[in-house]
């Protein structure tokens, strides 16, 4: 447990070495290998760590690498404080299972990815790799992290990894603007997020969770009663980083587009790990918003809502990965609203099984567009089952799990969830109704979700015919020979199964979805499985402030009532995949008629609601308006006055020039002239005759000798 | 210290003795040129490194002082000395020196002689102005360095070259015109209580200057800092000057140049006018944040990549100052890191545009795209330079801002509130602009071919990309360097502040006696009256400093002075 800090660093030290050495000099498989090798090692460590953290009686423990940011005294509310960040890192049960579900899924991608970027030319490999790998460092850190700041270089880090993912293939106009709207959205929520974090020091005078959480356990929850004090505060601009971060209204434009990227990205960084970082964090500081009700409520009604709302876009969607994509926000959504009603146990639990299910569906995802020479719409796939069976399989187990079917995974995870909604009593919205809205969102997961199965696997073939057609379809092509060009080219023989670097994650991530559930069995289970809830004990401590040694409380009602909620919950999936059968296997052009007489709802869908448009009429035009308005204003009136100075003075010279010359220097003129005519008179005395010089000397001796004379 | 008590003047005249020997070497050798002048350049940069190393971070007191009287008939000295502030700028202007004139060598192929010659006078005018200790001194460095950056600008310039350095020269020389009122006007007040005639800073710094006349006295030097900074509105010389100077100027001028502004504020303003530092906190404050906004904003409006980054210093230098009038040790610590943060990025991202400014001779943004493809290098150097300018942590920019916001925040939220919005709008404008050059396909022809850095664009680049790292991830050599400066200007601004040093300090010992430090540090804890003190004691102390109560009475006044406390009658 020392070494915890090596777990981020070790896929580090991989980017670096790819980074600096690889693009110029690594081949493909080495650059895959050497990143793979690292996640590996890294993984090899967190599941150590967590053995030992077994063994510890306290289960918690930090190590403090470097002081980070040295003692700055500084004002809290508490009197002058001291403002210091440490490089240190955390394992608790929370962190030690997300740091195994990000290596451990990790480890898994980067493996798939070996099969999936090989195409790729050979620096471009080195560079995803790097890439991939920096990813794990900022997210293992973000994980780590024992305080805000050392979790808020995770949390850019992983933004920055995010864009240059999402716009690794540069060239298109397209991912480069997804990659820059993905940076900029979750900026805006790293504004609330820095403003929670400077009012968390502010208020605890300390940036480390551990000291924050006990420091807010001794102050009063702020009901509606107490009203919206300063943890209320603190939580909410938290929450406004998790919404940027996690996809999650208003800020969840950015996750569909990010779909740009290849796709073991968007299956490690856009479902797996990093858009789960807003719920990591919201569960880190459970005790926090557990002190804040009223934030708790806003959570939960948001979380739900956009679960809602992304599940009918997911309906529509024809591009597989977009399916997918809403799929992600709205399981987020879902996960937020266990949050809000308290069960961080839940969301951590849903989390963790959907890192597993949703991983295995982008995979699966990537490995049929990567069959179907990058097609990504599921309109010219179909009745692919028979050419690439391992897909198949493993991608509806995943859809399986994802839609709550016993006794997969989904079921457990969000089956505990919808209860824990249930049971919970609302401080605004009356009870039962976030609930009703689950169940719905639950239905829709099911339909969507079966509609993306039957769209691609089964029914007949719309794909595009294929040359060659001599060999034969659905050969296990394992070796793309570097001969196959960049995305095959015309040498394209038909649908086929992934190499075996990708179907061997697939089938580690197929047996995950399957029995991870069997962690978090509910407890109405304990007559016939006796680890029940085990997931939720073992996470309890990281939810709760050291010290405070709160039992766990206890959430049941009468097993019959418990058993029906299953029921439903079980009912309501399969209704939802019923209609998906029965629309697009069943009765293919019945989903179109359907389409066709609900065009106005079925456009607004499509649209995605026009959100997208009306950030851009408002956020996006208003912000480049008054840029564009300002420079004019810099350039006129600013710089106008400024060069209206520098003209005034010029004039003003101009004037002065005028003034000088014919004023001030007039006057010297005309004392110069007058001085000119007064001398015309004495001029004519000049005469230079030399007799005339003396006569009048003579005169003058005569005068002066008169005037001695008679004066005396 | 024997060897020490040079080191100052070593460092500010080497460039000039560099500039010296270059009038020496024929016009027309102009590879000799170059060299000489990186060699002289990176001897500068040698000299200054034992500031790094030999500066005590626990000793409050100024260091390698120097002292020879310069204009004794009005009490002028040649009085350097440096403290945590001044140590980093003159490490940050030694080293942008040598980057600015590597990066020249191919840049500059006229009148290669003069130009080399102005940037090496340059790099001392600026030195010159961190490491004086005696206004006038300091002033006229100030003003010296003008003149070079004019030629530099003038001659070297591009499109619009002389309406830029004469509007940049009158700007500047305007500001300081006023503010050389303020100087005397300071040295006067110094002369009527102390009735000793001196430009000596420390000795401004134990002034009491009554409120209206500091309220007046700052006003002259706010001019001529702020638009030194430059602060909204006082900003547009600024981008036409990036713009049409050399690549190297730009780079001198945002790293360097800009900094005179700030470390004007925080040696002469904060110190010594306390109380109207405190009363213009409100106006400096909004200025700057309107200053992050709207430098911002107007960055994302601009089509030519260089004035683009040149208003995104207007943002970031507003960022600075807004730490710094937060008057928060965390803000003003924040807020010097900030500066050579800014250095940094900036000074690198004005590299980044002279690297393709010399191979396409345009900096119209539309004329780039798809760079990626073609100058891989370059793009990864320009990745990490917009990263670190935006301030992703791991780099340099989020600790300055980190700290700036939260030394704001605890002060007033609304401030922070609204300048943490820079981040975002830093992170659009910065983004869109790396976009717009180095993704997409090459569209303009003209592109193809370009070459990505050579070896010697690299080693530019190399130094500033390792400070970026560094900084972010591990500050604390430098923070610890600021800790003694940042809580003497505290000390200054806030009466209540208990100084970080105050531990090891005697606070017990006489003031005046005991040398400038323990006065300083008794001084503010009289202020403070926090320490173990009686409040009686505290008064008394308050009252030996307090000289302007009686400035007419008779009698021995405690003068504090630096250098060894000596005592000086009034009235000799």
């Amino acid at each position: 447990m020392e070494s915890i800090w090596l777990i981020p660093l070790l896929p580090g030290i991989g980017a670096a070495i790819n980074g600096l050495v690889g693009i110029r000099f690594f081949g493909k498989r080495l650059a895959g290998v050497l990143a793979s090798f690292m996640m590996g090692w890294a993984l090899w460590l967190s599941f150590w760590a967590f053995v030992e953290l077994l063994g510890t009686e306290e289960r918690f423990h930090q190590v403090t690498v470097a002081s980070w940011i040295p003692p700055i005294p500084l004002d809290t509310v508490d009197g002058v404080g001291s403002f210091t960040v440490d490089w240190s890192f955390t394992l608790d049960p929370l962190s030690a299972m997300m740091a195994l579900i990000v290596t451990g899924i990790g480890f898994l991608i980067h493996i798939y990815s070996i099969g999936y970027i090989e195409h790729e030319p050979r620096g471009g490999v080195a560079r995803f790799f790097c890439y991939l790998n920096l990813f794990c460092f900022f997210m293992l850190t973000l994980v780590l992290g024992s305080n805000f700041l050392v979790m808020f270089v995770g949390w850019e880090g992983v933004g920055l990894c995010s864009y240059l993912l999402i716009g690794y293939w540069y060239h298109k106009q397209s991912a480069s603007d997804a990659g820059k709207k993905a940076f900029i959205v979750n900026r805006i929520g790293d504004w609330g997020f820095v403003l929670g974090v400077f009012l968390v020091f502010f208020t605890f005078g300390t940036l480390d969770f551990r000291a924050v959480a006990e420091a807010a356990s001794q102050m009063p929850v702020e009901t509606a009663a107490v009203g919206f004090g300063v943890i209320s505060a603190i939580c909410l601009l938290l929450f406004i980083g998790a919404t940027g971060k996690s996809a999650q209204i208003p800020l969840y434009v950015w996750l569909p587009d990010a779909m740009e990227g290849p796709t073991p990205v968007s299956a490690l960084i856009h479902a797996a790990t990093m858009v789960t970082a807003g719920v990591y964090m919201v569960c880190r500081n459970a005790v926090l918003f557990t002190h804040a009700p009223m934030v708790m409520e806003i959570v939960a009604v948001i979380g739900v809502l956009t679960a809602l709302v992304a599940a009918t876009i997911g309906l529509v969607q024809t591009d597989i990965k977009r399916v997918l994509a809403y799929s992600t926000v709205s399981q987020l959504g879902y996960m937020f609203l266990a949050t809000g009603v308290g069960a961080f146990g839940a969301a951590a639990f849903h989390l963790m099984t959907h890192a597993f299910f949703k991983a295995l569906l982008f995979l699966g995802s990537g490995a049929v567009i990567h069959g179907m020479n990058e097609e990504q719409d599921m309109r010219r796939m179909g009745g692919l089952r028979q050419y690439m069976p391992i897909t198949a399989l493993t991608m509806a187990i995943g859809a399986v799990a994802i839609a709550g079917i016993p006794p997969l995974s989904g079921f457990f995870s969000k089956d505990e969830i919808l209860f824990r909604t249930f049971l919970h009593h609302g401080v605004f919205v009356p009870d039962r109704v976030l609930w009703g809205l689950g169940v719905v969102t639950a239905m829709l997961t099911a339909f969507y979700m079966f509609r993306l199965i039957n769209m691609t696997f089964f029914g007949a073939y719309r794909g595009p015919a294929w040359g060659h057609g001599a060999e034969e379809p659905g050969h296990d092509d394992a070796g793309h020979g570097d001969d196959h060009g960049a995305g095959h080219g015309h040498a394209w023989h038909g649908p086929h199964e992934a190499s075996r670097w990708m179907t061997i994650p697939l089938v580690v991530l197929a047996v995950g979805a399957f029995f991870a559930g069997f962690v978090g069995v509910p407890i109405a289970f304990e007559a016939v499985w006796p680890w029940t809830a085990t997931i939720e004990h073992f996470l309890h401590p990281s939810f709760v402030a050291q010290g405070a040694h709160a039992v766990e409380e206890a959430h049941h009602m009468s097993l019959l009532g418990e058993f029906g909620l299953m029921g439903l919950s079980v009912l309501v999936a399969l209704g939802g995949i019923w209609f998906a059968y029965r629309n697009y296997v069943e009765r293919p052009e019945a989903a179109e008629r359907l389409a066709e007489s609900l065009a106005g709802p079925h456009r607004v869908l499509t649209n995605k609601y026009y959100v997208d448009e009306l950030y851009d009429a408002t956020v996006v035009r208003g912000t480049m308006g008054s840029a564009g308005g300002l420079w004019t204003v810099d350039q006129r009136v600013v710089d106008g006055a400024v060069n209206g100075t520098g003209w005034t003075t010029i004039a003003a010279s101009w004037v002065s020039h005028i003034l000088d010359k014919y004023v001030v220097d007039g006057l010297v003129n005309l004392t110069a002239w007058i001085c000119g005519e007064a001398s015309y008179v004495f001029r004519r005395a000049q005469t230079g005759l030399i007799q005339n010089y003396a006569f009048v000397t003579l005169l003058g001796v005569f005068a002066f000798v008169t005037w001695f004379l008679v004066a005396r | 210290m024997s060897n020490d008590s040079s080191l100052l003047s070593l460092i500010l005249f080497t460039p000039l003795v560099g500039a010296l020997v270059l009038l020496f070497v024929p016009k027309r050798q102009e590879d000799a040129i170059r060299w000489i002048a990186n060699v002289f350049v990176f001897i500068g940069f040698l000299v200054s490194l034992p500031l790094w190393f030999r500066y005590d971070s626990a000793n409050p007191e100024f260091q390698f002082v120097e002292r020879l009287p310069w204009i004794p008939s009005i009490g002028a000295e040649y009085f350097l000395g440096v403290d945590g502030f001044s140590v980093l700028l003159i490490l940050l202007t030694t080293l942008m020196g040598v980057i600015a004139v590597l990066s020249s060598w191919t840049a500059i192929t006229m009148r290669v002689k003069e130009y080399y010659i102005f940037l090496l006078t340059l790099q001392t005018g600026m030195l010159g102005a961190f490491v004086s200790l005696d206004f006038l001194l300091f002033f006229l460095f100030w003003e010296v360095m003008l003149v070079p950056m004019y030629f530099l600008i003038g001659i070297w310039g591009s499109d619009n070259r002389l309406y830029s350095a004469i509007k940049f020269f009158l700007f500047t020389l305007v500001g300081s015109v006023v503010m050389l009122l303020g100087i005397l006007a300071v040295y006067f007040y110094n002369y009527s209580v102390t009735g000793v005639y001196t430009f000596d800073v420390t000795q401004f710094h134990q002034l009491d200057i009554p409120f209206d006349m500091q309220w007046w006295i700052f006003l002259a030097f706010f001019l001529g800092f702020a638009v030194k900074v430059p602060m909204f509105p006082f900003h547009t010389w600024l981008p036409d000057a990036h713009t049409d100077a050399p690549t190297a100027g730009s780079v001198i001028l945002a790293a360097v140049l800009l900094k005179m502004g700030t470390y004007g504020f925080i040696r002469f303003s904060l110190p010594i006018l306390p109380e109207a530092t405190i009363a213009f906190v409100p106006l400096v404050a909004g200025l700057s944040i309107i200053g992050i906004v709207y430098g911002a904003l107007v960055a994302m409006a601009q089509r030519d990549w260089k004035r683009l980054v040149a208003y995104s210093s207007v943002s970031h230098m507003g960022m600075v100052m807004l730490g710094m009038f937060a008057l928060t040790p965390v803000g003003i610590t924040g807020s010097i890191v900030q500066q050579l943060n800014h250095g940094i990025s900036t000074g690198a991202l004005f590299l980044i545009v002279g690297i393709v400014y010399e191979r396409r001779h345009t900096r119209l943004i539309s004329e780039y795209g798809g760079l990626s493809k073609i100058m891989p290098v370059y793009a990864a150097v320009f990745l990490i330079m917009t990263m670190s300018s935006i301030g992703l942590p791991t780099l340099n920019g989020f600790i300055g801002e980190i700290l700036i916001l939260q030394g704001v925040f605890v002060v007033q939220k609304t401030w922070a509130f609204f300048a943490a919005s820079g981040i975002v709008l830093g992170a659009a404008y910065m983004l869109w602009l790396y976009q717009r050059t180095m993704f997409g396909t090459v569209t303009n022809p003209k592109n193809e071919n370009l070459p990505d850095l050579s070896m010697r664009e690299f080693v530019t680049f190399a130094p500033l990309l390792l400070l970026a790292v560094w900084i972010g991830l591990y500050p604390k050599p430098f923070l610890d360097r600021l800790e003694t400066s940042v809580d003497k200007v505290m000390m200054r601004v806030d009466s209540d502040y208990t100084p970080r040093f105050a531990a090891v300090m005697d606070v017990d010992a006489p003031a005046g006696a005991a040398g400038s430090p323990a006065a300083i540090a008794a001084n503010g804890a009289a202020r403070a009256g926090g320490l173990d003190e009686t409040p009686a004691e505290a008064v008394a102390v308050t009252r030996v400093v307090a000289v302007n109560d009686d400035p007419g009475g008779p009698g021995m006044i405690e003068m504090p002075v630096r250098g060894g406390g000596r005592r000086i009658a009034a009235g000799n």
